[in-house]
């Protein structure tokens, strides 16, 4: 039985991060039209904020210390970063442990205007071409963008560490051990799906942005800037990518190429969910997550060999035979 | 009035008999005179360094294309000499390989064995590469150990662990000077033992391929033998990034070591779950829960942080060794780029010098006399202690080192720390031994 909810506890863990990528990746198609393939490296991007975040806490300066030796015998050099010394040891010790959650911070403006840039430079320029040419387009600069990040960061992995009291394990009810970060992340995801869900839904924004996306024509006949809200939009889901990767990193160490692991389940789950369906991208991110997480177990990879990797599109075929619109779709949405 | 038979299809034929008449005797010469693939026949010759510049492994590929140039340096007399000067054989002498010049091409493995294979093949077709040598995975090192065998030139491999490279799939152009699978194995067994006892039960996570399974294959052979019980081994996808779902059964499994068969990103990935689900500070059937990483390498433990701190793994070399040769070698890579080298880049430094110093005491470039001059060649002088090239696999016999991640770095180098130096006798195999056999060495292909 712990084990079944330790899968579960997983599958919400996974379908989370595959809910939020989902999330920004429908509300771009919803809006714009666009199919976006560039979202994963939006994902990896707020996961190098925290790396930034890091480095930028831990600037040092260097003090020789002439009574140890480095790897070539000169006397060793000490760095201290300037937070500590200007904050004292303990607060600046302090401020570096939650590196992480003060990238949270960072992460929404960069990750708006990055958005912003991408969608005015680049993306709006294809509105009105073929889905192909958008593919091509995205996936182009999705590699342009880890490449960039690899050239600054290099290729292995980099550890950001969650802060130190948010890094143990919890006991859960009936015993269960569970890591507290992933227990953060998944209250994180849920208060951003919430949070935008709140926004479309309770906001006369929201409700302009729903009624463009139901009908875009008319929205602009009324004389309102559709075009414009719809470029806020795309902002608002390159942060909610972004945030997705920040929070993601003491989970898995960011490196340059985990948008790309990302972005071919992630369509598969908004395909899954029903394109252009909110919910349905929720939804079916953690049903997905869920499923993922059981079939790696030994018991699922013993009796049906390779069950792990396949799971996933195993299941999208059969939710696409049964319900071509996905579990959630509409009539007359990439028909 | 003279008259003259010359026609248009008379012309034609003279033209096309006198064009193969002028090009016949350089038909002849090429073929004739090259005995084997890319001979050079001007004052220099070129090596292909194929590593991975792009992918994954793109820093370990990094670290030995910077280890690759300072050997060329070295082997053209140029910077200090490095290993060079500490090297137990004195054929080389700074004026390059047989007094030509050494020069070299590079390509990108990818960690891809097809693009692995075609760089390869390009550096030998177009650039004239007469040997090739690098690489970060066993599957590119078995890969490409093919083609060069194909193309008849030599392969040094480079960082390649897999008990394949040189058993199933070993080859008479393919030598490998890194330790393997089942060296990782006998070296940690009594370290293992040492440190955790042998009523131990195992449960492996390992990386589904080939180096994978041959490294699980050994650990587990030499865990058992010491009385350890494996109690499950669990493959991986080589593309899986989240390891919690492979992490939480080992809660509920009654293991009390977890052993991550993972190199790269895999390694750094289960690690740290690992470590998030709180194993480190688990106990179980009344011991403390332990984690081991059989393949160490520094530059992945930077990428797991702090996690590595009291992890036992091996590893093929380490730069704080303090054997003589180890420190030229550490102050001739430090001085030129500002850090101590990996592991990675010892070997295929190493790697260079030994095809070097083979072509010199062969008294030529000929594949075949290459690897004559390799087979059953014993030296010292390189980092690891003496060392033979064994005949029978073209493996490398050494030293190695056991290592623990370091609880107090002094720097952001400084995070192994060598907890024993296993003796060369104590890892060495039978030629015919199981965990190698299904392959033959065949014979040299000079190509040509």
């Amino acid at each position: 039985m712990d084990a079944i909810i330790l899968q579960i506890l997983n599958g919400l863990d996974k379908g989370s991060a595959y809910a939020l990528i989902a999330l920004g990746l429908t509300l771009i198609f919803g809006t714009l039209g666009v199919v976006n393939f560039a979202h994963g490296a939006l994902f990896m991007i707020g996961a190098f904020c925290a790396v930034f975040v890091q480095r930028l806490l831990n600037l040092s300066f260097e003090t020789v210390d002439p009574s140890k030796t480095d790897f070539l015998g000169q006397p060793l050099k000490v760095k201290t970063p300037y937070v500590e010394s200007w904050f004292g040891p303990d607060v600046g010790a302090t401020i570096i442990d939650w590196s992480v959650p003060l990238a949270v911070l960072f992460c929404i403006p960069v990750m708006v205007l990055i958005g912003f840039v991408m969608e005015r430079g680049l993306i709006k320029h294809f509105y009105k071409r073929e889905h192909a040419d958008q593919i091509l387009v995205t996936f182009g600069l999705a590699i342009v963008l880890q490449e960039v990040i690899k050239a600054f960061y290099g290729a292995n992995p980099i550890q950001t560490p969650a802060p130190e009291t948010l890094s143990g394990v919890a006991t859960l009810a009936g015993g269960i051990v569970y890591p507290v970060w992933r227990i953060v992340y998944f209250c994180f995801a849920a208060v951003i799906i919430g949070g935008v869900f709140a926004f479309l839904q309770f906001t006369t924004f929201g409700m302009v942005v729903r009624a463009g996306m139901a009908d875009r024509e008319t929205v602009g006949l009324l004389g309102i800037n559709i075009d414009r809200r719809f470029t806020v939009m795309f902002g608002i889901a390159a942060a909610v990518a972004g945030l997705a990767g920040v929070m993601y990193g003491p989970i898995n160490a960011p490196n340059y190429h985990m948008g790309m692991d990302f972005l071919v389940l992630s369509f598969v789950v908004v395909v899954v969910g029903g394109m252009g369906s909110l919910p349905g991208a929720v939804a079916a991110g953690f049903l997905l997550g869920i499923l993922e997480s059981f079939a790696s177990t030994t018991w699922a990879t013993t009796t049906i060999p390779g069950i792990n990797q396949i799971i996933i599109y195993l299941v999208a075929i059969i939710i696409l035979l049964t319900r071509p619109r996905g579990l959630l779709g509409k009539k007359g949405v990439m028909e | 009035m003279s008259k003259t038979n010359l026609t248009r299809r008379g012309v034609l034929k003279s033209g096309a008999v006198a064009g193969a008449g002028v090009a016949l005797p350089t038909i002849f010469t090429a073929s004739s005179a090259a005995a084997y693939t890319n001979e050079p026949t001007g004052g220099s010759v070129t090596l292909g360094f194929n590593v991975p510049q792009t992918g994954p492994y793109a820093d370990e590929g990094a670290d030995e294309l910077r280890a690759y140039e300072l050997a060329v340096e070295h082997l053209n007399g140029g910077g200090d000499g490095g290993m060079m000067n500490t090297f137990s054989s004195n054929a080389l002498q700074g004026n390059g390989i047989l007094g030509k010049k050494v020069e070299f091409v590079t390509g990108d493995t990818q960690t891809k064995s097809d693009a692995a294979r075609a760089s390869a093949k390009s550096m030998i077709e177009k650039d004239g590469a007469i040997m090739i040598t690098g690489g970060s995975s066993s599957g590119v090192a078995i890969a490409v150990q093919g083609l060069c065998q194909e193309a008849g030139v030599i392969f040094m491999a480079g960082l390649t662990h897999s008990n394949d490279t040189t058993g199933k799939d070993k080859k008479a152009n393919g030598f490998r000077h890194f330790f393997n699978g089942y060296m990782s194995g006998a070296a940690l067994a009594p370290v293992l033992k040492q440190l955790y006892g042998d009523d131990r039960k195992a449960y492996h996570l390992t990386a589904d391929y080939t180096w994978g399974w041959t490294q699980q294959e050994s650990i587990a052979a030499a865990t058992e033998a010491l009385g350890w019980e494996t109690v499950n081994n669990v493959l991986t996808p080589l593309a899986a990034t989240d390891f919690s779902s492979y992490i939480a059964p080992v809660l509920n499994s009654g293991a009390d070591v977890l052993v991550l068969n993972h190199y790269g990103g895999n390694m750094v990935n289960s690690l740290t779950n690992a470590v998030q689900f709180g194993l480190r500070n688990k106990e179980v059937n009344g011991k403390n829960f332990e984690i081991v990483v059989p393949l160490f390498s520094r530059l992945m433990a930077r990428g797991a942080g702090e996690n590595i701190k009291g992890i036992v793994g091996s590893t093929n070399w380490h730069w704080s060794l303090q054997d003589d040769a180890s420190k030229a070698f550490v102050k001739s890579f430090g001085t030129k780029y500002g850090f101590p080298p990996s592991q990675a880049a010892h070997t295929v430094y190493c790697q260079t010098l030994l095809y070097a110093d083979a072509c010199q005491r062969a008294g030529t470039f000929n594949p075949c006399g290459v690897a004559e001059a390799l087979e059953g060649f014993e030296f010292d002088g390189l980092g690891n202690g003496k060392t033979l090239y064994r005949a029978e696999d073209h493996q490398c016999f050494k030293d190695v080192l056991v290592v623990k991640g370091k609880e107090n770095p002094t720097s952001e180098f400084d995070l192994l720390e060598v907890v024993e130096v296993t003796p060369a006798a104590q890892v060495t195999y039978a030629p015919d031994h199981p965990m190698f056999a299904g392959g033959a060495l065949g014979t040299c292909n000079p190509g040509a």
